[in-house]
C-alpha cells in the first residue's frame, strides 16, 4: 500500500513537471525542432536582445507591484472595516468582495473593458497601462481581504487595548502593534496578488489597449506566431524564479510556523 | 480626603438594555492595594474598564485627582492596565515590550535603559531583556506585563484576573510578589478578582460587588467579621448562613432558640439573616449550649477538623481543633459577639406579583395571563378577560425549568445562598425580583427559565382597579 | 480599530469596478448599437448553445477527472510527516505559479506531428495525430488545473487527526469503510472548493482549446473573445449567460456543502 501510494505521487508529479523539463531541455538544443542538434546557450542571449521582451518584463513586473503593494493597502483596510460590521452587512460584503474572485476572468476581463472603452470614449483617453493597473488592483484586493479577515477575528483585541493604555494614539497602536498581528496575512495576500498579477493573461489581453505590453501578452503573441526556442529559454528562465521564490517562501513560512506555534 | 486619586461618582454603564453598572461610587486612595471582588458577571470588570478609559459611562463623573476625565482616551490617562491574558506584544522582546510606553513618550534612550532594568530587578527578571516573549512561562509573561504597565510610573495600575490563568502553587507566590512589588513602586493597585482568598491576603482595602452594584466597600477583617448581607458572608470565607428573627435589640431567635447578640437596630419580630462563622463555633456538652445537634460528619483539614452537624433540620458546619466523633450529640455555642445580624436582602416572604387575565374559558376552567411580556396559562382558575389579578407564591413554588420551559424566561440568577436547610436563590425578571427555594444548586449570573407551580398560589383580583 | 470606515474606499471601488461593469455587461446585453432595448444578442447568444455545451462538457469532464487523480493523491499528502507535506504542497504549487500560456505551450511542443511523443510513437511503428482533438484538450485542462483540485482536498484531509481513522479501524471497519464513512464526509468541503477552482476556470478559459484543440473544439471563452471585438452586445449577452450559469452552478454546489465556497 505504501509502495503504491509513492508511486502514484511520484506519477502526477511527473506528469506536472515532465513537459516543463522538456521545455527546460529543449532551450538549450541548437536547432528549431525537436531533434538534438547540440548545446548552446544562442536562445538566452537571443532572449535577452530582444527588447520587446525585456520592456513587457519590466511592465509586467512594475504593474505586478503597484497593483500588489496597492491591493494589500487598500485590502488590509478593507478588512479592518469589514470585520467591524455585524452580522448581514458583513456577509452582503464579503460576498461582494468575493464576487470577483468566482466570477470567471473572461467575464471580469470583458465587463471592465466595456467600461474603460466607454470612459474612454468620454474622457478621451485609451487603455493602456493605467486600465491595466485598475483591473488588476481589482482582482487582486479580494485576496488581500480573504487573508487579512482571519487574522483579524483571531487576533487578541486586548493587545491593542495595551498599546492604547501605554500611551499610543488609535494611529500608533496600529503601527507599532496590530500590523505585526495582521503580518503574515498581509504578506500572503501581497504575496498572491504579486503572482496572480504576474501571471494575468486574460484580463490584462482586454484592458491593455492596442499597444501596451506585458509578458503574458508578449508570451501570447509568440506562440500564436511561429514556434521559437526563445519561448523555451523564457519557460526555463521563469520557471528558475518561481522556482527559487517559492523556496524563499517556504522557509520563511516555516520560519513564522515555528514563531506562531510557539506563542500560547 | 486628599490622598484620594481615582474617584468613580454615580456611574452608570449598559449593553444593550442590560444594566452593568448599577450607579456605581468608588473612590480609590493613594498607594493602597484595592481589590474588587465579585462572581463573574457582577461588573468588576467593566469597572476596571471605565477606569482605564476603554469604556464610556452613559452617566457619572470620573475623577482623576479631583479633575473630571470623561472622555479622555486611555493613553492620556495616567494610569496603567495589566490584561487578563497578559497582552504582550508578541514581535518584540522583554526589553522592547517593557520600553514600549516610554519610546511612545519620547523619553531620552539612556533613561529608557535604566528604567527597564530597575523595573526588571523589581519583577525579578534580569538578564531577560533579549528574550522573546513567546519563550516565557505564564509566571514570567506576567511579570513582563506587570512591569511594561509600571514602567510607565503610573498613579494608579488596574490589574483584570492577572493570575487566573496560573496554576496554583504559582498563584500562591504571585500574590506574595505582587504585594511586595505594590510596596515597592509604592503605586495604587486596583485589583479584580473572583477569588476571595486572593482579596483577603493581598488588599488594603476590598470591594465586594454583585450584580452591578458595590455590596459592601472595607478592610479584609472588617469585611470577613462584619458583612453586610448574607451574600458578602457567603461569598467571603465560609459561614453558617440562618434565617432568624430579631426579638428586640441584642435578642435574636433563631431555629427556636432565643439567643443573645450585640446588634441593635432592627427593630421588634424584624426577619433578619445571621452569619456565624464555623471557627466561631465552640463545641461543649449538649446541656452547655442552647443549640444541640448531632455529628454527620468529620474532615479532618490539617489544621483543623470540619464537622457538619445536623440541628434541627438545619445543617452547620464547626470549625474545631478539637474532634467529636460521627453520631455524638453536641451542644454549640456561640459568644454573643459573633453572631452576626444582617437585613434581609429580599424582605418580603411571598413573591407578590400583578398579572392581566387576556383569556378565560369557563367550561374548561382555565385562564392565561399577561406578566411582565410572557403569557401563559392557569388551570382552575376562572376569572373575566380584562380582570387585573394579584398573585402570591411561597419560595417553594418557584423552580427552574429543568426542560427549558418556563413561565418567564431569562431570569436572571443574583445570589444562591445555603441556609443550612434549602438554597436561597434571588432571582430578577425585567421588572421585579423573586425569591425561590430549591436543593438544588444553580449557577450565579446566567439566565434561566423560571416556573411557577400554581397550586400553591393565592389569587386575587387587584384592589383599586377596574374590573370589565 | 473599531471603525467602519477603512473599508469605504474599497466599498467604493467594488462598486466602480465591480459592480458598474457587471451592470454594463447586463446593459449592453439587453440593448442594440443604438442603444435601443432588444433581445437580439440574446437570440444570437442562443446561435452558440452547441460550443456553450460542449464547454461545459469538457469543464465537466476535466473536474471529473481532476478529481479522481487528485483525491488520493490529497489523502496520501495529508497522511505523512508534517514536513514532508510542506514539501509536497510546494512541489504542487510550483508549477500552478509558471505562466499558464507557457504550460499550454509546453503541451503544444510536446504533443505536435514531429514533437518528442509523436517522434518517439512512430519510432515504434504507431502514426497518429495526438494534437487537434477534444481528447488534448481535455488533457491540458487536467494539467492546468489540477493542482487546484489537489490543494483544497489535501488541506481539509489535512485536518483529518489521524487518531479519527485509528479509531474507526479500532472500532472494527475495514479500510474501505473508513474511507467511506470517515475521510470521505469530511472531505466534502475540500471537494466542494476544489470543483469550484476547477470547473469555473475551464468552463470559461479561451485559449486552451484554440491551442490544443481542433477547428471544432473551440470553446465558449473563446466565443466570447472572437465577437467581443466586432459584436460588445452579443459577447455581453454570451458573458453574462455565462456568469449566470456559473453562479447557478456554484450556489447549487454549496447547498451541498452548506458555505464553504461562496461565503
Amino acid at each position: 500500500m505504501k509502495k503504491i501510494s509513492k508511486l502514484y505521487t511520484a506519477l502526477i508529479i511527473a506528469f506536472m513537471y515532465l513537459p516543463i523539463l522538456v521545455l527546460i531541455a529543449f532551450s538549450f538544443n541548437d536547432g528549431k525542432t525537436f531533434v538534438w542538434k547540440g548545446f548552446t546557450l544562442r536562445w538566452y542571449t537571443d532572449l535577452f536582445k530582444d527588447s520587446l521582451i525585456i520592456s513587457s518584463l519590466w511592465n509586467t513586473l512594475l504593474i505586478a507591484l503597484l497593483a500588489s503593494v496597492f491591493a494589500t493597502i487598500l485590502g488590509t483596510m478593507a478588512a479592518i472595516g469589514i470585520n467591524n460590521f455585524k452580522g448581514k452587512k458583513r456577509i452582503l460584503l464579503q460576498n461582494a468582495s468575493n464576487i470577483e474572485i468566482l466570477s470567471p476572468d473572461i467575464v471580469t476581463g470583458v465587463s471592465l473593458m466595456l467600461m474603460f472603452s466607454l470612459l474612454g470614449v468620454a474622457f478621451h483617453f485609451r487603455m493602456g497601462f493605467l486600465t491595466v493597473l485598475l483591473a488588476h488592483i481589482t482582482f487582486c484586493t479580494p485576496y488581500v481581504v480573504l487573508n487579512v479577515l482571519p487574522r483579524l477575528r483571531h487576533m487578541d483585541y486586548s493587545v491593542y487595548e495595551a498599546a492604547l493604555d501605554l500611551g499610543c494614539n488609535q494611529w500608533q497602536a496600529f503601527r507599532k502593534v496590530v500590523i505585526h498581528e495582521l503580518m503574515p496575512g498581509m504578506f500572503t495576500g501581497f504575496l498572491m496578488s504579486f503572482t496572480f498579477s504576474m501571471d494575468d493573461f486574460v484580463i490584462t489581453y482586454f484592458t491593455r489597449g492596442a499597444s501596451f505590453q506585458t509578458l503574458s501578452i508578449q508570451i501570447y503573441t509568440m506562440t500564436h506566431q511561429r514556434i521559437s526556442p526563445k519561448i523555451n529559454a523564457l519557460s526555463a528562465l521563469m520557471f528558475i524564479v518561481v522556482l527559487v521564490l517559492m523556496i524563499i517562501i517556504n522557509l520563511k513560512d516555516r520560519k513564522l510556523e515555528k514563531r506562531e506555534g510557539l506563542r500560547v | 480626603m486628599s490622598n484620594v486619586i481615582v474617584s468613580l461618582r454615580d456611574i452608570f454603564v449598559q449593553f444593550d438594555g442590560e444594566v452593568i453598572l448599577n450607579h456605581i461610587n468608588l473612590d480609590i486612595k493613594d498607594k493602597e492595594f484595592l481589590t474588587i471582588l465579585g462572581p463573574s458577571g457582577c461588573g468588576k470588570t467593566t469597572t476596571l474598564r471605565v477606569i482605564g478609559g476603554f469604556l464610556e459611562p452613559e452617566q457619572g463623573e470620573i475623577l482623576f485627582d479631583g479633575t473630571k476625565i470623561n472622555g479622555l482616551p486611555p493613553h492620556k490617562r495616567n494610569v496603567n492596565t495589566v490584561f487578563q491574558k497578559y497582552s504582550l506584544f508578541p514581535h518584540l522582546n522583554v526589553f522592547d515590550n517593557i520600553a514600549f510606553g516610554l519610546k511612545i513618550k519620547k523619553v531620552p534612550k539612556d533613561e529608557i535603559k535604566k528604567r527597564v532594568k530597575e523595573m526588571l530587578a523589581i519583577v525579578d527578571l534580569k538578564g531577560y531583556e533579549k528574550r522573546g516573549v513567546s519563550k516565557l512561562s505564564g509566571g514570567q509573561q506576567q511579570r513582563v506585563a506587570i512591569a511594561r504597565a509600571l514602567v510607565c510610573n503610573p498613579k494608579v495600575l488596574l490589574l483584570d484576573e492577572p493570575l487566573g490563568a496560573l496554576d496554583l502553587k504559582l498563584r500562591k507566590n504571585m500574590q506574595w510578589e505582587l504585594k511586595q512589588i505594590q510596596q515597592k513602586t509604592n503605586t495604587a493597585f486596583v485589583y479584580v478578582t473572583h477569588d476571595q482568598e486572593e482579596a483577603l491576603t493581598m488588599s488594603d482595602t476590598i470591594v465586594v460587588m454583585n450584580n452591578g452594584v458595590i455590596e459592601q466597600i472595607g478592610s479584609p477583617t472588617d469585611i470577613y467579621n462584619e458583612p453586610v448581607n448574607a451574600f458578602v458572608a457567603d461569598f467571603i470565607g465560609e459561614a453558617n448562613i440562618i434565617n432568624g428573627t430579631m426579638i428586640d435589640d441584642c435578642r435574636v431567635r433563631v431555629l427556636g432558640e432565643e439567643l443573645e447578640c450585640v446588634d441593635k437596630g432592627f427593630g421588634q419580630n424584624t426577619p433578619v439573616d445571621i452569619v456565624i462563622r464555623p471557627e466561631d463555633i465552640e463545641v461543649v456538652k449538649p446541656e452547655e449550649a442552647k443549640l444541640t445537634g448531632e455529628v454527620t460528619e468529620v474532615v479532618f483539614k490539617g489544621v483543623h477538623y470540619e464537622m457538619t452537624v445536623m440541628c434541627k433540620g438545619c445543617e452547620w458546619i464547626i470549625h474545631s481543633t478539637e474532634c467529636a466523633p460521627v453520631g455524638s450529640k453536641i451542644g454549640m455555642k456561640v459568644i454573643p459577639f459573633n453572631i452576626q445580624i444582617m437585613n434581609k436582602m429580599f424582605l418580603a416572604e411571598k413573591n407578590t406579583f400583578y398579572a392581566e387575565v387576556i383569556s378565560s374559558s369557563e367550561e374548561e376552567n382555565r385562564i392565561t395571563v399577561r406578566v411582565e411580556d410572557s403569557e401563559f396559562d392557569i388551570e382552575n382558575q376562572f376569572f373575566e378577560v380584562g380582570t387585573n389579578l394579584t398573585i402570591s407564591l411561597p419560595p417553594k413554588a418557584l423552580s427552574i425549568a429543568g426542560d427549558g420551559i418556563g413561565h418567564i424566561d431569562d431570569v436572571y440568577i443574583e445570589s444562591v445562598i445555603f441556609k443550612g436547610e434549602h438554597n436561597e436563590i434571588i432571582l430578577e425578571s425585567d421588572e421585579q425580583k423573586w425569591l425561590m427555594q430549591s436543593d438544588v444548586d444553580e449557577q450565579v449570573a446566567t439566565y434561566v427559565p423560571l416556573k411557577f407551580d400554581f397550586t400553591q398560589a393565592e389569587i386575587r383580583v387587584t384592589e383599586g382597579k377596574n374590573e370589565t | 480599530m473599531r471603525l467602519k470606515r477603512p473599508s469605504i474606499p474599497y466599498i467604493i471601488w467594488m462598486a466602480v469596478f465591480t459592480m458598474i461593469p457587471i451592470v454594463l455587461i447586463i446593459y449592453s446585453s439587453f440593448t442594440d448599437r443604438s442603444g435601443n432595448f432588444t433581445l437580439e444578442s440574446f437570440i444570437k447568444a442562443f446561435g452558440y448553445h452547441e460550443v456553450f455545451l460542449r464547454s461545459l462538457w469538457i469543464a465537466f469532464i476535466s473536474t471529473v477527472i481532476c478529481l479522481v487523480l487528485a483525491y488520493p493523491l490529497g489523502y496520501f499528502m495529508s497522511r505523512q510527516r508534517k514536513s514532508i507535506q510542506n514539501t509536497l504542497t510546494m512541489v504542487i504549487m510550483i508549477p500552478m505559479w509558471m505562466n499558464f500560456l507557457l504550460r499550454i505551450y509546453a503541451w503544444v511542443t510536446l504533443l505536435q506531428n514531429g514533437g518528442p511523443i509523436d517522434t518517439m510513437l512512430s519510432l515504434l511503428g504507431i502514426h497518429t495525430t495526438l494534437i487537434g482533438n477534444q481528447g488534448a484538450v481535455i488533457l491540458g485542462m487536467v494539467y492546468e488545473y489540477l493542482p487546484f483540485m489537489v490543494l483544497p482536498l489535501y488541506t481539509v484531509m489535512a485536518k483529518i487527526d489521524n487518531r479519527l481513522i485509528e479509531a474507526a479501524e479500532d472500532l472494527g471497519s475495514n479500510r474501505l469503510t473508513v474511507m467511506r464513512k470517515v475521510v470521505f464526509p469530511l472531505s466534502i468541503p475540500g471537494i466542494i472548493s476544489g470543483i469550484t477552482m476547477v470547473f469555473v476556470p475551464s468552463a470559461s478559459t479561451f485559449l486552451v482549446a484554440q491551442y490544443l484543440g481542433g477547428v471544432n473544439d473551440i470553446m465558449i471563452g473563446d466565443v466570447i473573445d472572437r465577437i467581443f471585438w466586432s459584436d460588445q452586445n452579443t459577447g455581453s449577452a454570451i458573458a453574462l449567460i455565462l456568469m449566470v450559469a456559473i453562479f447557478i452552478f456554484l450556489i447549487i454546489l454549496n447547498f451541498f456543502g452548506d458555505e464553504e465556497a461562496i461565503a
